[in-house]
């Protein structure tokens, strides 16, 4: 079947998907975009998290017909050119990146956060975070990560 | 040749500084944009899908295998099975040949591979695989790892016989003082099996060159050794192979044994396409090798005001069909077995047995946190038996700078254990349990009590990690630096074979570069094995052997570069991009004194020398270097509901030398980590040889929720032998946070818990 949606703003194509290909399948190995990271496909890892009409969901979960005429946006989506998200730069700042296979998810997991919650407390990290799993930081640096990210978004308000 | 998309590119190290700065990933802008290279995003126009066919049977023999409904699939390109392996038929890491690279007639484990299919849709090669027919015996499985150990009468499992290493460790005579002990304790403890899941599944791209020989594109941790592996299993000579590293997503010891290197490589070489194999998760559990679990027998005597009198300790570890790394796991809980402490007469044994378990080989801590978790928890009894506070009874028997290991080796670097027990104790306490929010009882926001049953507890724990390789290997890295003027700036390429998979390895080795040669820019060439051998990114070894390589190639080319000079100037050095000499100041700018030629140069950088363990005395100076790590956990515990939350770890480790706090603060956090999920909720679970739970919803890794915040006491104290007199990192931290939680869970509940993963069953007893 042909597969069509908008992807990071632009119109995109797939053809001959077959029915049980995901969303996560379709954008990593048909759309050329394979930020979106592949660890468990099962929803558990959060590693593929991507926004469907604004909605953080793994893509991994999605069938790729159910994304037809809807709006995806990617982590290779949120950057402004060359100058990075607020997010993505707090992300490199604070250390929170080492192997960085969790990172596309938790990028974008963390922006949606900031997004609704402008100050998030701790807790209100951790529980966002909750669905992304990341087995080399420990998790310390990306708390920072999103702390800084929230406050340089506040400040530049 | 064809180069696949997303193959690796040389990246540029930004930023300016040198060694000790926190300076930032080379790779970190590429990571958050999602544009980083890792194995699983290659691709190449034409590429195949490659896919394994694995025994659902840990032992079992293969009555009869037809392919032909798998090859009459439409889209199928070829199936292949162990009568189409090249070369060698068996490979092993450490060269110990004794894995089937597809089963021959026989499969020893669940998971064992059996056949390979190359297709043009990753579903279509998975439909072929089932359309593959076998007919089985099934045999009873071999899985009681103690009767390995020590029953004659046990069934071999493979045609190398158990045990596959027993090590003894012999000081002074246990038999004739044991009766002098005033208290003695004792225990039997276990340790269920880890796995590293590493994130970034097993994958890689095989492309067919046209001189017969292959680019294999992959994700390691020691490139050299999967070319001795992978070259003879395909027949090809090691020039043939051109192996370039692809992003790893986290490796942890999971990464040393090959899993899909060869297969792609037979695929592709047969169907004269390139091939891409991608583990599935489920499938990655069953595509490395896991921690070790153990079974450990401890007796300690000592006197009534704790002072060590002996140690008996017994040990074993299934290996599971395998050899793997086994041989050396044993031989690291054989050396380290009762860990820093001095004890005047010791009886180690430890053993390694084939069984058919699930395989088990390298994880963080090799061999070093089985033990850990024993003597830790021994210390604890032995605490609890004198009447002493655990850091009082740790702190007695603590060695120092001078002190003996079990084997004999003297310890000859600062190891301020009894000072860093004392810092540990010191740090302030975490505020009292604030349960007017939910969030803060363990089990989060599931709890369904009001925190009536909670109490807290305090625990330590002490754990001693051997870094780099031991026991007489000739352990070494290889750097090449080149320095050369790029668009009118000196530039300092830096290319190695060593594997960065996730550590901050590139990050450092651009440091060293900046610090050694006085210049800013520097760029990481992607690790190939068009340079020599690196050696593997384990043991915590690449800052201090890699880094030692990179170093000494920057001498290398710093004293090229002042041999134009000739004798004109003495004292010549290379400081803020000039070329300077102590008597008449700055002579030029390193620019200048390049002009259009290049400086190039490779070197090797080994450590100093280590023996063998004695085979019957464990005697030996089998360790370069040993590093320490001490923590202090805070837990919450649900006695009534069996939930832990772990409300604090503090700790305290000497590095010797901070090359790069940002970035080693990462890894003691993420080391940390993996020892939470070992004493709370991580174990691969087996039952008649077969693993229950190969995925994320059912093996449980820590989440945000479940990692408590950190304090960290990060001490320098040089070791002389060593670059910069760093002490390797990674390691130490996952060995000391598990016994320190668990003797937190004990202060809390006075349960003895001497198994881990703890689960909420073994508190609440229901």
């Amino acid at each position: 079947m042909r597969v069509t949606f908008t992807v990071n703003g632009r119109e995109e194509a797939a053809d001959d998907v077959w029915a049980g290909e995901s969303l996560l399948y379709v954008l990593r190995e048909r759309m050329g975009l394979p930020g979106s990271k592949n660890a468990c496909e099962q929803g558990e890892c959060g590693s593929c998290t991507v926004y469907l009409d604004g909605v953080p969901v793994c893509a991994c979960l999605v069938a790729a017909g159910q994304a037809e005429g809807r709006e995806v946006r990617t982590v290779e989506g949120l950057a402004d050119g060359d100058s990075l998200d607020p997010v993505q730069q707090a992300f490199v700042d604070c250390g929170a990146v080492q192997c960085g296979f969790c990172t596309p998810g938790l990028v974008v997991q963390a922006h949606d956060l900031i997004a609704r919650v402008p100050e998030p407390s701790d807790v209100e990290i951790r529980e966002a975070l909750a669905g992304n799993l990341c087995r080399c930081t420990g998790y310390e640096k990306i708390l920072d990560a999103v702390r800084l990210a929230a406050s340089r978004k506040a400040s530049a308000r | 040749m064809t180069i696949p998309l997303r193959a690796p590119d040389r990246i540029a190290a930004p930023g300016k500084g040198g060694v000790g700065e926190s300076t930032l990933r080379p790779d970190g802008t590429l990571k958050v944009r999602g544009e980083f290279a890792y194995s699983s995003d290659l691709w190449l126009d034409g590429m195949l899908w490659g896919a394994t066919l694995r025994s659902p049977h840990p032992r079992a023999r293969i009555v009869s295998l037809d392919i032909a409904p798998a090859l009459a699939h439409p889209g199928v390109h070829a199936v292949l099975t162990h009568e189409d392996v090249p070369g060698r038929k068996h490979f092993g890491v450490d060269l110990t040949w004794d894995q089937p690279v597809l089963a021959i007639g026989e499969v020893r484990h669940q998971g064992e591979a059996i056949a390979l299919v190359a297709a043009d849709h990753p579903e279509t090669a998975r439909r072929a695989l089932e359309k593959i027919a076998i007919e089985w015996e099934i045999l009873e499985p071999l899985t009681d790892a103690w009767r390995a150990a020590f029953d004659p009468d046990y069934p071999q499992v493979q045609t190398l016989p158990n045990p596959v290493r027993h090590q003894p460790v012999r000081v002074g005579d246990v038999d004739a003082v044991r009766d002098r002990a005033e208290v003695v304790v004792s225990g039997t403890f276990e340790v269920g099996i880890q796995d590293q899941a590493f994130l970034g599944p097993e994958s890689g791209l095989a492309v067919p060159g046209e001189d017969g020989g292959l680019d294999l594109y992959v994700a390691t941790q020691w490139m050299h050794n999967d070319l001795d592996q992978i070259g003879p299993c395909l027949g090809l000579e090691d020039d043939r192979i051109r192996m370039t590293l692809s992003g790893v997503g986290g490796a942890f010891g999971g990464r040393e044994d090959l899993s899909m290197q060869i297969h792609a490589g037979m695929l592709a070489l047969r169907t004269g396409k390139p091939v891409k194999m991608v583990y599935n998760r489920y499938e990655s559990f069953f595509g490395h090798v896991h921690r070790h679990p153990a079974r450990m027998r401890y007796e300690y005597g000592a006197s009534r005001d704790g002072r060590l009198l002996y140690a008996d300790v017994e040990i074993v570890l299934d290996g599971g069909a395998y050899t793997s790394s086994t041989r050396n796991v044993v031989g690291n809980a054989a050396s380290l077995g009762v860990g820093p402490y001095e004890i005047p007469n010791v009886k180690i044994d430890a053993y390694g047995v084939y069984t058919n378990n699930p395989p088990c080989g390298a994880m963080r801590g090799f061999g070093a946190v089985q033990a850990c978790f024993a003597y830790e928890s021994m210390m604890d009894r032995l605490a609890a038996a004198c009447g002493l506070d655990p850091v009082t009874v740790r702190q007695v028997n603590a060695a120092s700078q001078g002190s003996l290991l079990a084997t004999g080796q003297v310890v000859h670097a600062p190891l301020p254990m009894a000072e860093m027990l004392q810092q540990a104790r010191d740090l302030p306490m975490p505020p009292a349990l604030d349960d007017s929010d939910l969030r803060n009882l363990p089990g989060g926001a599931s709890q369904t009590t009001h925190g009536e049953g909670v109490r807290r507890g305090v625990g330590y724990g002490v754990g001693l990690k051997n870094i780099c390789f031991s026991e007489g290997f000739d352990d070494y890295s290889t750097a090449r630096v080149r320095l050369e003027v790029i668009g009118g700036v000196a530039t300092a390429l830096v290319h190695t074979s060593a594997a960065e998979v996730g550590q901050g390895l590139v990050t450092i080795e651009a440091q060293i570069a900046r610090t050694e040669l006085g210049i800013e820019r520097v760029v990481i060439h992607p690790a190939d094995n068009q340079v020599g051998n690196a050696g593997s990114s384990s043991a915590s070894r690449q800052s201090y052997m890699t880094g030692g390589a990179v170093q000494a190639a920057c001498f290398a080319v710093r004293d090229e570069l002042f041999s134009r000079y000739g004798a004109k100037y003495r004292d010549l050095s290379l400081v803020g991009g000039k070329v300077v000499s102590e008597e008449h100041g700055v002579i030029a700018t390193i620019e200048e004194a390049l002009g259009t030629e290049a400086v190039d140069e490779t070197r090797e950088y080994h450590h100093l020398p280590t023996t063998g363990m004695h085979p019957e005395t464990g005697q030996g100076s089998t360790h370069t270097q040993v590093a320490l790590c001490v923590h202090r956990a805070v837990v919450d515990v649900d006695v009534e509901l069996g939930l832990v939350k772990v409300v604090e770890l503090a700790a305290v480790q000497d590095v010797g030398k901070i090359l790069n706090r940002l970035s080693l603060e990462g890894q003691i956090h993420g080391g940390t980590a993996q020892g939470l999920g070992l004493a709370v909720m991580e174990e691969i679970v087996v039952s008649d040889g077969k693993v229950r739970n190969p995925s994320f919803t059912d093996y449980l890794i820590p989440t945000i929720l479940d990692m408590p915040p950190m304090r960290l006491e990060i001490l320098e104290n040089a070791d002389p032998h060593a670059p910069y007199g760093l002490r390797g990192a990674g390691e130490p931290p996952t060995l000391s946070s598990t016994p320190a939680i668990v003797a937190a869970i004990r202060d809390a509940t006075g349960l003895a818990l001497d198994r881990v993963p703890v689960r909420p069953e073994h508190i609440s007893g229901r």
